[in-house]
């Protein structure tokens, strides 16, 4: 019994970086549950991988002017992000790209820049780091930043939850009784690209949008409102970040692809045995 | 009766080609038009253009003593996500748009009515229900009785009763005779032309440009018909062309 519980919480008593980055797991989840089911809803998954790339060139920038500082690099990420967001969503609207054409052709010229001015300044090891995250790199501001950006994310929503729900459902109608469907989409817009900076200390600049699609997409078996879906994409975000955080501390890999492949397995899982829709659901369903 | 919308020599378009073309005439208040016409004739286009969703090339539309709380707008079923996960009553509590906003909480009134419509519609308990497990007739019954619980002045319907079974559509064209008996104004997008004879008065054809628009007794005959179709045709070759 004791050796079970020294398993799975030994490493977070022993060692104040695992702390950091279980309470950094925290509020990313709490941001990202209901960030990630929007964007799910609004059918904007593979955009927002995309727009999750659009931030390396940004941290890279920041990285080449100070080196490894949480706040430069995030500060760069967001900036250049949101421009990214915000340039590709106009592409579509005067030419004739459509939005995900669009939004991938950005994203391949962000990922090379990036990746270009990591080079130019640190080494391979630095590279790695700013695409795959490291727990070591949640330091006391880079918590403060994430908890910020949650609290933030959590009260915008709480304000525009109702017209991003109607949008996603009838644009048509929301644009008929109200005229502000463009802002509601662009606050939106800046929501993911914060939580996309907030999480990419732990998970990496190619990885953050993990932690918002695949719990949502796990609790799309779960759940049957918005509200439940946030609430159980939440806990299946956090508990991925709990057990990826354990994966990577036992066999040594970077924290953000071990926190992924965790929330992967709970999505996997999810499409096999699933309470709604799943494939077992469907199996009992024929067999009736 | 005075006119509620005005067309003054409208012209919308999409890229570099007109769909709906110099078009002129006014919805007078408490009117009930169906605004018929072939494929491609402009009609939705014409629609979002009076929702003010269009920039117009040409033209204006001209809303008389109307304010965005005073239209309702259903749109095609194909631009609603319907495997989204709301419930019945929730889709039908929308609504309440104009009172309640993008924050304010739903009163306990606002529900009873919201169900009291789901009754009107014919669906009694299915207000826990979600909207992806409805049938498309069930679904645009919900969609009506959103646009009981909003009582607009004007209502926009476009294409309501396509892909519904028949006795649906029927409850549902009671239902908008009601509201025009009431004195709301009903724009409507139909492609049954059995229907139109006989629950609107008014009559819009339009194949891009208007061919005809007054009694439904007077519009919906061969010549008409024939022309629209022939109109329609020559638009788009000319569509083609450019």
């Amino acid at each position: 019994m004791t050796d079970i519980f020294d398993f799975l919480v030994g490493p977070f008593l022993e060692f104040g970086f695992m702390r950091r980055g279980f309470a950094a797991c925290l509020a990313l989840a709490l941001g990202c549950g209901p960030v990630g089911v929007l964007l799910l809803l609004r059918r904007m998954s593979l955009m927002s991988d995309a727009m999750s790339h659009a931030i390396l060139p940004g941290a890279a920038i920041g990285f080449f002017i100070a080196g490894l500082s949480p706040m430069a690099m995030s500060v760069g990420g967001f900036v250049v992000g949101l421009t990214v967001a915000l340039a590709a969503g106009a592409v579509s609207r005067v030419t004739l790209l459509r939005e995900d054409a669009s939004f991938a052709g950005f994203y391949l010229m962000s990922l090379a820049a990036g990746v270009l001015i990591v080079s130019l300044r640190g080494g391979a090891v630095d590279l790695l780091h700013v695409l795959f995250g490291s727990v070591l790199a949640v330091d006391d501001q880079a918590l403060v930043m994430a908890s910020i950006i949650t609290t933030l994310t959590l009260v915008v929503l709480a304000v525009i939850y109702r017209p991003l729900v109607v949008e996603c459902f009838d644009p048509d109608f929301l644009r008929a009784v109200d005229g502000r469907g463009a802002l509601y989409h662009h606050l939106f817009l800046v929501l993911v690209v914060l939580n996309l900076v907030g999480g990419f200390q732990a998970l990496g600049t190619l990885m953050s949008v993990g932690l918002m699609i695949l719990p949502a997409a796990a609790a799309r078996f779960w759940a049957r409102e918005v509200w439940s879906l946030a609430v159980v994409a939440s806990l299946f975000a956090l508990m991925s970040g709990y057990s990826g955080l354990l994966f990577s501390y036992y066999v040594s890999v970077p924290s953000g692809p071990a926190i992924i492949l965790c929330a992967g397995m709970a999505y996997v899982v999810s499409i096999i045995g699933g309470r709604y829709g799943s494939l077992r659901t469907r199996y009992q369903l024929r067999r009736k | 009766m005075p006119s509620v919308i005005q067309l003054e020599n409208v012209t919308y378009g999409y890229d570099r080609n007109s769909v709906v073309w110099r078009v002129s005439g006014s919805f007078a208040q408490g009117s009930m038009t169906a605004v018929v016409g072939p494929n491609g004739g402009g009609k939705s286009t014409l629609l979002k253009g009076i929702m003010g969703w269009l920039r117009a090339w040409n033209g204006r539309v001209v809303w008389q003593g109307l304010s965005l709380a005073d239209v309702g707008y259903l749109p095609q079923r194909v631009e609603i996500d319907r495997s989204f996960p709301m419930t019945v009553l929730d889709a039908v509590l929308l609504g309440f748009w104009r009172q309640c906003g993008g924050w304010r909480s739903m009163t306990a009134a606002m529900k009873a009515r919201a169900r009291q419509a789901l009754v009107e519609v014919g669906l009694p308990e299915c207000e826990n229900r979600l909207i992806g497990g409805l049938s498309s007739g069930q679904f645009q019954r919900v969609l009506f009785a959103r646009l009981m619980v909003q009582d607009a002045r004007v209502l926009l319907l476009d294409e309501p009763f396509s892909a519904i079974d028949a006795g649906t559509a029927e409850h549902l064209l009671c239902l908008a005779r009601q509201w025009h008996v009431e004195g709301r104004t009903i724009i409507a997008v139909l492609h049954d032309f059995d229907q139109v004879r006989r629950f609107f008065p008014e009559t819009l054809l339009l194949a891009r440009e208007i061919i005809g628009w007054g009694a439904t007794s007077e519009i919906l005959i061969p010549p008409f018909l024939s022309q629209a179709r022939v109109a329609a045709d020559v638009w788009d070759q000319r569509s083609k062309a450019a």
